[in-house]
């Protein structure tokens, strides 16, 4: 890992009960690395939770959604400079005992993303049913897109590349981003690379996915995900730089 | 179809009057209130020519002229609100950047506030 080119993002919303011991975590883990915390305008007391952990706090002015608020991070730690950004869920459900492994693969790679998904090798909580046959309905759809079928395509444990950071600035799915982001990858020819990682149950708090919500997650990520294939590349969208 | 051209007369005025008074009220731009104003006179238009609606009906292979009355009302609307999809997805784009620049800039002066008081 490199100290200091290598940026910690967590997208929070209303996360009060967990990001605290997500942040207090890591820094036990890897005292080194800074944390940027993105709050998606929580209505609860992330940001001060957040704070009082010790992360640094990014407050979106008001609610964006996950692609959104990703997004902004991603922009930051462009701007900022940063070589690599590794991004975890403020729910507790990522082990950052995994982060060195995941950058590991990334520089040793050369590839442009690496996601860490569940495994039951490694010793990984599996997740329940709905989500088992979606993450299986998606990996069916991605593999004649992308060339092989990814292991967890809806999984939010990734590290990515300064060159990833700088296509993300520009085009980034706003909503459920996790299965567009790949095709986005695809469309310039990126590589990503998978990593088993341990998956824990969140610490606090409910999914959002809830199962009306997850009809329109399928429809909605379908629809991103051929839109992204039409889209001509290299011309940004209004209002994105 | 008199009654019905009379109804669509009837209609266009009042669309007219509406987005003219939002106009002042200054609740639509003038930019955003063209399309509305050009949809109400053309249809202010086809309401008033009988004429016109016949040779279009004939035009669209339609036996009856209030067929071709309900199909260029429905597309005369679709063109518009597609016209306000586009709008408005436009203005979400700008909108997300806009917030995300400003939460970034309000990062970075922070930071920036605290470097200096670590400083003195």
């Amino acid at each position: 890992m490199t100290p200091g080119r290598t940026l910690l993002i967590i997208p929070a919303y209303n996360e009060e009960g967990a990001i605290a011991s997500v942040v207090r975590e890591v820094k036990e883990t890897l005292a080194e690395l800074p944390i940027l915390v993105i709050d998606d305008c929580s209505a609860d007391s992330t940001v001060d939770q957040a704070r009082m952990a010790g992360a640094s706090v990014l407050q979106v002015p008001y609610h964006l959604g996950l692609g959104g608020c990703v997004q902004a991070g991603y922009r930051l730690a462009y701007e900022l400079g940063y070589d690599q950004v590794v991004r975890i869920d403020g729910d507790g459900q990522h082990d950052p005992r995994d982060i060195p492994r995941l950058l590991e693969t990334l520089t040793r790679t050369g590839c442009e993303m690496v996601i860490g998904i569940r495994s039951k090798e490694s010793g990984g909580l599996q997740t329940h049913l709905i989500r088992r046959l979606g993450i299986h309905f998606f990996r069916l759809i991605l593999r004649p897109i992308l060339g092989r079928s990814p292991g967890d395509p809806t999984s939010g444990f990734v590290a990515v590349s300064r060159r990833a950071l700088q296509v993300f600035g520009r085009s980034f799915p706003l909503e459920y981003p996790e299965i567009e982001t790949l095709v986005v990858l695809q469309r310039r020819r990126f590589r990503f690379e998978e990593v088993p990682c341990r998956m824990r149950r969140r610490m606090a708090g409910r999914s959002s996915i809830t199962a009306l919500k997850s009809v329109y997650y399928v429809i909605h990520v379908l629809l991103g995900v051929f839109i992204n294939i039409l889209r001509f590349d290299g011309r940004p969208r209004r209002g994105q730089a | 179809m008199e009654r019905l051209l009379d109804a669509l007369a009837i209609l266009s005025l009042a669309l007219f009057i509406i987005v003219l008074r939002s106009l002042r009220r200054e609740h639509i731009r003038v930019e955003h209130s063209v399309s509305w104003l050009a949809a109400s006179v053309a249809l202010l238009a086809l309401s008033r020519s009988r004429a016109l609606l016949e040779r279009l009906s004939a035009w669209l292979g339609l036996h009856d002229a209030s067929e071709a009355l309900i199909a260029i009302i429905l597309v005369v609307f679709l063109g518009v609100f597609y016209r306000y999809s586009r709008i408005v997805s436009g203005l979400k784009d700008m909108n997300i950047t806009l917030t995300q620049r400003l939460a970034i800039l309000e990062h970075k002066l922070q930071r920036q506030h605290e470097e200096t008081q670590d400083k003195s």
